[in-house]
């Protein structure tokens, strides 16, 4: 593998990844416009379902940057020790 | 108010007191709050009037508020005492540039994860929100997420390539193909904007907030927050506003920890149940979207400008470079996003349990646009020496935050403009150190100035407009320079002019200036944050600006750059 395709899979990680974020809080945002009611419905007495997802917009964000760090902390920095090496 | 506005948490009603709001405590909210349709007479007629006056006492709940309160005091010297202590501390160890503005990149990733939350949680967060959801239930809650979801961006595009293309400036990594003159001076541009409106927003809310709870006045509030501020920059440094930043989000996040603590043992520890309470108390609508979302385009405007924006903060971008590599980088960014997505989840009790305990009328009272409703809910819960800790806790906040954006201004001044740009990279020794110095003297000197300047003044829109420029005109040109083999110093400098001069043009020309400010009847431009086009905009235009010119050097040192990204062969 060379850095440039080193560049690339994490580049395409990184889109994806900047694209799920937006995609969960923008369908949020959507949701609370377009179904106000959905949001506003009882899960049970003192959860709506707008309350619940605001929640999880907060922690999926987490998450995902979580998983992030994962991915780079053991399959980057491991194709990157390799360049390294490579490169000796 | 009507009947029906004392029962329970009234949308319509409140929106005069937000824009009201807006002086006492400058944030971004009221900017997507305020009515989307011309603003209410009342709001009109409170934009020129001093802040005092809003506060209604005759109506207030018997509260300390605004009394001299001595704990607070206390506790704000001792503040002022430690991190002092701290700058004396790290004044020793601050000889060269590279400790100056990246603390000699020593700072651990969980350091450095506390700082780069400390720098980003403003007063706003923790009042501002707080105070929205305590008055208007779920629609508050829509900004307790919008703040969070740029730290992913952060994360995923910018925070590693940054650490290991640059040094000390995110123009050191526009600029690291391409023409250091023209990619400097633009980034320069970029970044004093976003600094100053951001700062001048900053100082506001601090002397109104200091005058509200510690009876301070409000020139003597702004001086002492400018005096301490550059303190900690001009004589400690990136390593000084670190602790500063670090002290600080513990108080903030120990601060609000232990408040929805206090507020969740009166439920059994069971949120759901503090929901319910304030839905039987207030109906379920506080728990449904409100009116808030009434024109969508302006939500998502500004939800692109705080996504995009994060990632183009000067202050926040400095940041990256005080760890010792992009690993480094990276993990800090996880520990704050953890860190800031914990605090906003604990807003959600704040808001809920100021509403359940308080009430939202005895908070509109003390303060229309609901700020004061977590040093309420403090001094509710725990009498005046909590109330005390929480005013200090909120001065504390501001005060970090100014100190971290005046080391990114200063930086900008000093090592873009004077060392690469006037001395063409090659200063005289000890020199940029002391242009460093002398700006960052500079630039407190005009916040205070501003600060003073802006007194009485709406300047909620300066933080909505501070996201806007980082999110139209640092944050394109960072990305394609990044990425984009084929970018050129024309298209990097076309989009990072065009994010700066179009977000001003449309944000004069929006109704939170035409209408909330100049009182006109209209605005030209419909929307408040005008990110929706401007960051879509900067990014085509760096695209097509780019294709039509061509830069032989930048393209034929991108294979060199890919691999400076990766391995980080500037920093070490």
């Amino acid at each position: 593998m060379s850095y440039h395709e080193l560049h690339h899979r994490r580049w395409r990680i990184a889109i994806a990844l900047t694209l799920a974020v937006a995609a969960v809080y923008f369908g949020f945002i959507a949701l609370i416009a377009f179904q106000k009611e959905l949001m506003g419905t009882l899960l049970t007495r003192g959860l709506s379902i707008g309350i619940l997802l605001g929640a999880l917009v907060i922690v999926l964000s987490w998450l995902l940057t979580w998983g992030y760090v994962r991915w780079a902390n053991t399959h980057y920095d491991a194709r990157l020790e390799e360049l390294r090496k490579e490169g000796d | 108010m009507g009947e029906h506005a004392l029962r329970r948490p009234a949308r319509g009603t409140a929106q005069g007191g937000r824009l009201i709001s807006s002086r006492l405590l400058a944030h971004a909210l009221s900017t997507a709050l305020a009515p989307a349709a011309p603003a209410a007479p009342a709001a009109a007629a409170a934009a020129g009037v001093p802040a005092a006056q809003s506060v209604a006492q005759g109506a207030a709940p018997a509260t300390a508020i605004g009394q001299p309160n001595s704990v607070a005091m206390a506790f704000f010297f001792l503040f002022i005492a430690i991190t002092l202590g701290i700058t004396y501390w790290a004044a020793k160890r601050t000889r060269t540039t590279e400790h100056f503005y990246a603390a000699g990149r020593t700072v651990s990733p969980v350091q450095n994860g506390f700082a780069l939350a400390g720098d980003y949680m403003s007063a706003a967060s923790f009042l501002g929100i707080a105070g929205l959801v305590s008055t208007t239930g779920f629609d508050g809650l829509i900004y307790s997420t919008g703040w969070l979801v740029g730290w992913p961006v952060v994360l995923f595009l910018i925070a590693e390539p940054l650490r290991n293309l640059g040094k000390y400036t995110f123009a050191d990594v526009v600029a690291v193909r391409l023409r250091q003159t023209p990619v400097r001076l633009a980034a320069l541009l970029g970044t004093l904007s976003t600094v100053l409106f951001y700062l001048i927003a900053q100082m506001v809310g601090a002397g109104t907030l200091i005058r509200l709870m510690f009876g301070l006045s409000y020139e003597m509030a702004v001086t002492i927050v400018g005096a301490a501020m550059i303190a900690y920059v001009l004589f400690g440094g990136m390593l000084a506003t670190t602790w500063v930043q670090i002290v600080k989000a513990g108080l903030l996040l120990g601060g609000a920890a232990t408040l929805a603590l206090l507020v969740l043992a009166k439920f059994g520890m069971n949120p759901v149940a503090l929901f319910a309470a304030a839905s039987a108390k207030y109906g379920d609508a506080v728990l449904a979207p409100g009116s808030l979302v009434s024109v969508p385009l302006d939500t998502i405007s500004l939800g692109m400008a705080l996504m995009f924006g994060t990632a183009g903060l000067p202050h926040i971008l400095m940041r990256f470079y005080t760890v010792r590599d992009a690993k480094a980088a990276r993990t800090s960014v996880f520990y704050a996003t953890g860190l800031i997505g914990f605090f906003y989840l604990l807003t959600f009790v704040l808001g809920f349990g100021a509403m359940v305990f308080v009430g939202p009328d005895a908070i509109r009272a003390i303060d229309k646009g609901g700020n004061m409703a977590a040093p309420l809910l403090a001094e509710f819960l725990g009498g005046t020496p909590f109330l005390g800790f929480i005013a200090a806790v909120a001065f504390a906040t501001i005060l970090a935050v100014v100190a971290g954006l005046t080391l990114s201004g200063a930086a900008a001044l000093s090592h873009d403009l004077w060392t690469s740009v006037i001395r063409g990279g090659h200063p005289r020794s000890g020199e940029e150190l002391r242009v460093a110095r002398v700006a960052t003297f500079v630039l407190g000197v005009v916040a205070v100035l501003l600060g003073i300047a802006f007194k009485g003044q709406n300047v909620a829109f300066m933080v909505g407009l501070a996201f806007a420029i980082a999110a139209s005109a640092n944050f394109p040109a960072l990305v394609l320079s990044i990425f984009w083999r084929r970018c050129t110093t024309h298209g990097a400098v076309a989009s990072m002019v065009t994010g700066t001069v179009a977000t001003l043009v449309l944000i004069g020309l929006s109704p939170v200036i035409q209408v909330d400010i100049l009182h006109h009847p209209g605005a030209w431009f419909p929307l408040k944050n005008p990110a929706v086009l401007t960051m879509p905009g900067s990014f085509l235009i760096g695209i097509v600006v780019s294709l039509l010119t061509s830069d032989a050097r930048a393209m034929a040192e991108y294979d060199g750059h890919v691999r400076e990204m990766i391995e980080g062969a500037r920093a070490h």
